[in-house]
């Protein structure tokens, strides 16, 4: 009973960071249809960002509180930057070319960015700075730390304020808008280069809030971490039913659930062969489960509409 | 003809081997009603949406409102004042309505990113225009009481209105529609008769595609025909229903 108490709990933080990252990639595929394969890398760049701001201000002296404070600005900054940039230079110029180019290009792009990080910050494990409180708490016999609680909180504020924005905003109704017909919102004066624009940058925003969690969390980072933190929140998306919101922030939680049950009882129920370092096959297992019986995914409608 | 507002001159588009427009010169004075009219496939719609941005031309232009009208980003179009609804309707079936026209409103407001994100008291204000503005407008058009209804699940004549408040919402000086009765009984086309005098009598000049011959002969000042793309004639109602050109493109072959 505290084992499953226990990894609830933990599901529920690491599925908090899934679903930021989820929102990421079914943002820019509701509105252009592209699955961003390079947006795991945009979340391991804000990690490592605020791993040289906060550390480098932690050095000079600075509070903690406003090191962390400028940490997290610096990254979600520098991947809005990268979110423009990346919609700039490598997607918009294939707008109009068939489907499979761009993907490619994704995924090239994520390759780039792994390698331009290995260049900046090095191969090696990189110490995340101590910005986050260390306080640990007892309920029921599970236990858990300050740094998940403020996961879930801040990821839990984060995606109200982007159903805000997307449901009550000028922005967020150009979006939706866009979403359902890009050449009729274009009639209406909706800006449609302007918009996608704007879903890689509000994507990427939430991508470096997620990267600060998960450095915060495992207190560690690395320049290919990115690679199965978008696998997994790109495997979330599709379990919600990608291109829809509410589809990615549940998948994010189911997910991350999912993966702390599955790693909490596979010893057990495989008589102590496979241990629960074998935790990532349960993602791909939901992966291959949704694709084969239900590919709209939970939220998704058959229509294929997009939100 | 008072004010000249827009001016095609030479406009020809085509498509592959197909001819849609061949250079067609059309003039619209200021707060007409002008109808474009011509059996199926005539170059109608294709004439709409080189003049919406949707299609460039190949050949010819657009002058606007004394100004040459640069037509390769549809959201440009609206920017200088031209609003449409379409023939097959197209409206963001999983918005409200109001949401719909709430759309339309952005091309005349400016709030971005960094509004959305911050909502700062400018963004606030300016959101709240916009939705008592939409809700002015559906009102305008007599559809106020569905307007927290998914468009998709408004009737066929509501869809049709919250089209034009739509297009309305973008402030235009040329309100074109393509085909707003069509599918229409004669009742919803009465409405939509007084709903077009009314727009034309606040100041919108209006350009008009029609099958529904009374509507065009009722409403419009002036008509032009085309078929198989071309211009074949240009007059008010009384003279082109006579015209000997317009009656074989119709009809097919020669009327003695």
């Amino acid at each position: 009973m505290e084992i499953l108490l226990q990894q609830l709990i933990n599901g529920l933080v690491q599925g908090s960071i899934y679903a930021l990252v989820a929102l990421g990639y079914t943002m820019v595929y509701g509105i252009m249809g592209l699955i961003n394969f390079a947006h795991g890398e945009v979340v391991m760049i804000g990690t490592l960002v605020t791993i040289s701001v906060a550390g480098l201000l932690l050095k000079l002296g600075l509070p903690v509180a406003l090191a962390g404070g400028a940490g997290l600005l610096a990254a979600v900054a520098v991947c809005m930057a990268l979110g423009w940039g990346l919609e700039r230079i490598a997607y918009r110029p294939l707008r109009n070319a068939p489907r499979l180019t761009p993907l490619i290009t994704a995924i090239g792009m994520s390759i780039v960015l792994q390698n331009v990080a290995m260049l900046v910050w090095g191969r090696n494990y990189l110490t995340f700075p101590a910005i986050a409180p260390k306080a640990q708490f007892e309920f029921a016999g599970a236990s858990f730390t300050a740094v998940q609680v403020m996961i879930v909180l801040v990821s839990a504020l984060t995606m109200a304020g982007l159903l805000v924005l997307i449901y009550r905003t000028r922005l967020g109704m150009a979006m939706r808008a866009t979403s359902q017909n890009p050449q009729v919102a274009s009639l209406m004066g909706v800006n449609v280069n302007r918009v996608i624009a704007a879903a890689f940058v509000i994507g990427s925003a939430l991508g470096a809030v997620a990267g600060v969690m998960v450095g915060s969390y495992y207190e560690i980072a690395h320049y290919q971490m990115g690679f199965m933190l978008g696998l997994k929140a790109f495997t979330a998306a599709v379990l919600g039913g990608i291109g829809n919101l509410a589809g990615a922030m549940a998948g994010g939680v189911l997910l991350g659930i999912i993966e702390a049950l599955g790693a909490g009882y596979i010893g057990d129920l495989t008589g102590g062969f496979l241990g629960s370092h074998y935790q990532d096959i349960f993602a791909f297992i939901v992966l291959i489960g949704v694709l084969m019986f239900r590919p709209s995914g939970l939220f998704g409608e058959k229509t294929g509409d997009r939100a | 003809m008072a004010e000249v507002l827009l001016r095609a001159a030479g406009v020809g588009k085509h498509f592959g081997g197909v001819k849609a427009l061949r250079d067609v010169s059309l003039t619209i004075g200021l707060g007409e009603v002008y109808g474009l009219i011509g059996p199926n496939g005539a170059g109608k719609t294709t004439f709409f949406n080189c003049l919406t941005g949707l299609y460039v031309p190949d050949g010819g232009a657009f002058d606007f409102a004394g100004r040459p009208l640069k037509a390769d980003a549809p959201h440009q179009a609206a920017e200088r004042g031209i609003a449409r609804t379409f023939q097959n309707i197209r409206l963001f079936g999983n918005m409200s309505a109001v949401e719909n026209v709430m759309v339309g409103r952005h091309v005349r407001t400016g709030a971005g990113v960094f509004g959305a994100m911050f909502r700062d008291a400018r963004t606030r204000a300016e959101e709240a225009a916009i939705r008592r503005r939409a809700a002015e407008l559906l009102h305008y058009v007599g559809i106020a009481d569905r307007a927290d209804d998914l468009a998709k699940n408004l009737s066929y004549g509501d869809q049709r209105r919250l089209e034009i408040a739509r297009a309305l919402a973008t402030e235009p000086q040329l309100l074109c529609l393509d085909e707003p009765a069509a599918g229409m009984n004669a009742t919803e086309t009465e409405e939509l008769r007084l709903l077009i005098e009314g727009i034309r009598r606040d100041g919108t000049t209006i350009l008009l595609i029609e099958h529904d011959v009374k509507l065009v002969m009722g409403l419009c000042d002036r008509v032009a025909v085309l078929d198989y793309g071309e211009k074949i004639c240009e007059d008010v109602p009384a003279v082109v229903q006579k015209d000997s050109r317009v009656i074989e493109a119709y009809l097919g072959g020669s009327v003695a």
